[in-house]
C-alpha cells in the first residue's frame, strides 16, 4: 500500500506545468475562441512532442505507454491551464481504439500519438459530442454497438455553447455492418470503461480548474482594498475560501484513487470514478462561485479572466455525467447493494 | 501508487482481527462518562494492553507495538469493525503520549508512558479556561516556582474526562508579565493533590464527560514540566496537531458510521416507511465523504512514511471530519423520523441504535480541538496565504 506518486511522476507533472504556464497564456486560450475551429493544430502538435495525446498509447505505436496513474497529474495541469484542446476525448479514444481492433490501432494510434490525427468518442451519457469537427475518426455508439467512421461519413450540426472553448455537435450518421467494430457484451464493456475514462479525465481537469480558481481569488483578495484594508483580511472572505479549499483537497484523494482503479481495473472501478467526478466537479463549480463572489462586480465582466475557468468548471461538470448523475450511480451501487459498502479498506485477508 | 495491501499488511490485519474477535466484550460497555463505565473501560484498556494492542503505533520500548502508521490504520479499521469500546484514555494515548515522546526527558518517558499504556493513569485535558477556549493564548492560570515545586493557582474548565481522570495536562502562565502565547509552560498535574477540586459538568447528553478543575496553591514537582519553561506553546501546538490531525480521528470511525448509515437507509426503505427523496442523495454523499476522508488519510500517511511532514493541513482534516460526522448523524435522525428522539430505555426504541447519542457527541466536533472557525482562519492564513489583519 502506497498512496503516493513517484518522483518521476511528479517531475513529469512539473514539466507539463511549466510548459503550459509559459506556452499557453490565457490570452492564447481566449484568442482561440474567435477562431473557426477553436482549436490549434499547431499547438496540439507541440503537446504531442511532450507526450500528451500519446500518454495512454503503447510505445509500439509511438506513445508513452503510461497508465492512468501517470496521466492523472498531467491532465490536472491541462485543467489548470484551461487548455481547450481535446485532452479528455483523446484519453477516452486512444485506449478504446487499442481495445477495439489491431487494424484500427495500426492505422490510427501512431498518428494520434504524433498529434497528426484526432479521434473522438460519442457516448450516450453526453447529449452532444465535443470536438467532432476536428476528428478524423469518430467512434459512435448505438445501443451496445460501437461503430468506427471517418470524418467524411458523418454530418455535424454545431451547438454553440456557453463555454466558448467547448465545441459541441449533434452527429448524423448511418450505421452498417461494415462500420461496426464491437457489439453485445464486449461493446457494453467498452462503452462502460469509456464512460469511466471520460469522467476521470474531466475530474482530473476539475482539480486543476478548482485550484486555479482559488489561486485567482486569493490573489485578488490580497490585492483589492476596501475600507482601507485588503479584503482577504475579512473573516467572511477567509472562511469562504477555506471551505472550498477543504472540498478541493478531499476531492483530490478521490480522483487519484479513481486513476488507480482504472489502471488496475478494480471491482469498484465505476463507483470510484463516480466518487471522483461528483466530488471534483462540485469542488470546481463551488470554487467558481466563491471566486466570483470574492471578485465582486469586476469578476462579472467578460474582460476579467476569471470566467475562462468558471465556464470550464461548468462545462466539465456537464460532460461525461454531471455530479448528480454520478451520485445517483453511487447510490444505486452502495445503497441497493450492487457494491458492498466496504469498498476501501476492510479487504478480507 | 499501489493501493493493494502487502502480504505483511494482510497478515497484520488477520492477527488483529483474530485477537479482537476473541476479546471484544459481547455487550457494549456503559458510557465512560459514568463512574461504572469509566472503570469498565479502564479494565478493557488493561486487557488490550495485555494483548499488546493498546498502543499499536507506539515504539516497543514504551509499551507499544512499533507499528507504522499504515498498520495503525489497518488496526483501527479492525477495531471499529469489531465494535470494540471507545478509548477512555485517548487524551493520553493519542495526544499526550506522542507529545511526551517528542518533548519528554528520558525520566518522564519512563515514568508516564507505561502507566498510560495500561491506563493505570487516565488523562484529562486542561486546555480551556473560563476565558480561554479556542484562544489558548489567553490562559491565566499561573504556576510560580517555589524551590523545586511549582505553585499552581487558577481554574481550568471543559476538561474532557476530567470527572474521573487521574492526571491533567495543560498550560500555565509562568511569566506573570508575559502576553499571549509567550510565558506559558506545559505542566502535568496529578488530580489527587491537596488544593485540587474537581467539579464534574454534565454535558448535553446528561453525563459528566468534562469537568471544572479548581487549583488552589497546588504544589507540583518541577520535574512535571514538559518541555522548556515559558515555551509551553510549542509543546501545546504539537499536541493540538495530534488532536486535529489523523492520530485521534482515524478514518475507521467515519467509515463505520457511513456503513451504519447505509444499512439504516436500507432497513428503513425495506420497512416501507416513506423516505424523503433527498435523503438518498445525502446518504450517497456521506458515503463518498467517508471514502474521501479515508483516502486522504492514506495519502497523508504515505507522505509521512516517505519522510514528508504535515503542518497546518490538520486544520483541513478537523473541518472535514467534524462536519461529516454531524451530517451523517443528521441524516440518520431524519431516517429514523419520530423515533429519533427516543432514549434507549423507551419501549419503542429497538432498532434506533445509538444515533441520538452519536449526534449529541458529533455536535461537539466543530467546537473542541479548536473551533472550526479558528481552523478556517488557519487554513486561510497559513495555507492560502491571506493576510492576518
Amino acid at each position: 500500500m502506497n498512496f503516493g506518486f513517484s518522483e518521476d511522476q511528479l517531475l513529469l507533472q512539473q514539466t507539463v506545468h511549466d510548459f503550459l504556464a509559459s506556452e499557453l497564456p490565457v490570452d492564447e486560450v481566449r484568442k482561440l475562441w474567435n477562431e473557426d475551429t477553436g482549436r490549434s493544430a499547431e499547438f496540439w502538435k507541440r503537446l504531442a512532442e511532450i507526450g500528451i495525446p500519446g500518454l495512454l498509447i503503447s510505445e509500439d505505436h509511438g506513445g508513452l505507454g503510461m497508465n492512468e496513474i501517470d496521466g492523472v497529474l498531467l491532465i490536472e495541469e491541462t485543467g489548470r491551464a484551461a487548455l481547450a484542446e481535446p485532452v479528455v476525448q483523446t484519453s477516452v479514444a486512444a485506449p478504446l481504439i487499442t481495445a477495439l481492433s489491431s487494424s484500427l490501432a495500426d492505422q490510427w494510434l501512431a498518428k494520434i500519438a504524433a498529434g497528426e490525427a484526432l479521434a473522438v468518442v460519442q457516448h450516450d451519457v453526453n447529449a452532444f459530442t465535443s470536438d467532432a469537427h476536428v476528428a478524423d475518426l469518430l467512434l459512435l455508439s448505438h445501443g451496445d454497438e460501437i461503430h468506427a467512421l471517418s470524418a467524411d461519413r458523418v454530418s455535424l450540426t454545431a451547438q454553440p455553447a456557453n463555454d466558448p472553448s467547448q465545441r459541441l455537435f449533434a452527429i448524423d450518421w448511418t450505421r452498417d455492418d461494415e462500420t461496426r467494430v464491437a457489439s453485445g457484451k464486449a461493446g457494453r464493456a467498452l462503452l462502460a470503461i469509456s464512460l469511466d475514462r471520460g469522467a476521470l479525465a474531466c475530474a482530473a481537469q476539475q482539480l486543476g480548474v478548482a485550484d486555479k480558481l482559488i489561486e485567482l481569488a486569493v490573489a485578488y483578495a490580497c490585492e483589492r482594498k476596501q475600507f482601507g484594508v485588503q479584503i482577504g483580511s475579512f473573516q467572511a472572505v477567509k472562511h469562504m475560501l477555506a471551505d472550498v479549499k477543504v472540498r478541493l483537497e478531499y476531492a483530490r484523494s478521490l480522483v487519484y484513487r479513481a486513476a488507480h482503479s482504472l489502471a488496475r481495473d478494480t471491482r469498484g472501478r465505476s463507483v470510484d470514478v463516480s466518487c471522483a467526478k461528483a466530488a471534483a466537479s462540485e469542488a470546481a463549480v463551488a470554487a467558481g462561485r466563491i471566486a466570483l463572489q470574492v471578485h465582486g462586480a469586476i469578476g462579472y465582466t467578460w474582460e476579467q479572466d476569471l470566467h475562462v475557468w468558471m465556464r470550464r468548471a461548468w462545462s466539465l461538470d456537464l460532460a461525461w455525467g454531471n455530479s448528480a448523475w454520478h451520485r445517483a450511480r453511487i447510490a444505486d451501487a452502495v445503497i441497493d447493494g450492487a457494491l458492498p459498502a466496504e469498498n476501501f479498506g476492510y479487504s478480507a485477508p | 501508487m499501489d493501493l493493494n495491501y502487502t502480504a505483511e499488511q494482510d497478515a497484520f490485519r488477520k492477527e488483529a482481527r483474530a485477537w479482537l474477535e476473541a476479546n471484544v466484550p459481547r455487550e457494549p460497555l456503559p458510557s465512560f462518562d459514568t463512574r461504572e463505565g469509566f472503570e469498565a473501560h479502564r479494565a478493557w484498556e488493561k486487557q488490550l494492553n495485555a494483548g499488546g494492542w493498546a498502543m499499536v503505533p507506539w515504539p516497543v520500548e514504551y509499551g507499544g507495538r512499533g507499528a507504522n502508521l499504515l498498520e495503525w490504520l489497518i488496526f483501527e479499521e479492525e477495531y471499529y469493525r469489531a465494535g470494540a469500546p471507545g478509548r477512555v484514555n485517548q487524551n493520553g494515548i493519542f495526544l499526550l503520549g506522542p507529545t511526551i515522546m517528542e518533548y519528554g526527558t528520558p525520566e518522564q518517558k519512563a515514568r508516564f508512558l507505561p502507566k498510560m499504556a495500561s491506563s493505570e493513569e487516565v488523562w484529562a485535558q486542561g486546555w480551556s479556561e473560563p476565558n480561554a477556549g479556542s484562544d489558548m493564548a489567553a490562559i491565566q492560570a499561573s504556576a510560580v516556582l517555589d524551590g523545586d515545586h511549582y505553585v499552581i493557582n487558577g481554574q481550568k474548565t471543559w476538561a474532557s474526562r476530567g470527572a474521573y481522570a487521574d492526571w491533567l495536562f495543560g498550560m500555565f502562565r509562568t511569566d506573570p508579565d508575559s502576553e499571549r502565547h509567550r510565558g506559558l509552560t506545559f505542566v502535568l498535574v496529578p488530580l489527587d493533590l491537596p488544593g485540587v477540586t474537581v467539579r464534574p459538568i454534565e454535558q448535553l447528553d446528561g453525563e459528566a464527560g468534562f469537568a471544572e478543575v479548581f487549583l488552589n496553591d497546588v504544589r507540583v514537582p518541577v520535574e512535571n514540566q514538559l518541555g522548556e519553561v515559558n515555551r509551553g506553546w510549542d509543546v501545546a501546538m504539537a499536541t493540538a496537531g495530534f488532536e486535529r490531525g489523523l492520530m485521534l480521528r482515524s478514518p475507521a470511525r467515519f467509515q463505520n458510521t457511513a456503513r451504519k448509515l447505509v444499512a439504516l437507509y436500507r432497513e428503513t426503505a425495506a420497512s416501507g416507511q416513506p423516505i424523503d427523496a433527498g435523503l438518498r442523495d445525502t446518504v450517497a454523499r456521506c458515503w463518498v465523504d467517508a471514502e474521501a476522508y479515508t483516502l486522504n488519510t492514506y495519502q497523508t500517511v504515505s507522505h509521512l512514511l516517505a519522510g514528508g511532514k504535515i503542518g497546518s493541513e490538520s486544520s483541513l482534516n478537523k473541518i472535514f471530519w467534524s462536519e461529516l460526522d454531524l451530517r451523517m448523524h443528521e441524516a440518520a435522525l431524519s431516517l429514523l423520523g419520530a423515533r429519533a428522539e427516543l432514549l434507549p430505555q423507551a419501549p419503542a426504541a429497538e432498532g434506533v441504535g445509538d444515533w441520538l447519542d452519536g449526534y449529541l457527541f458529533a455536535l461537539s466536533g466543530p467546537i473542541y480541538a479548536g473551533t472550526n472557525e479558528v481552523q478556517r482562519n488557519i487554513i486561510a492564513e497559513r495555507i492560502l496565504g491571506l493576510p492576518r489583519k
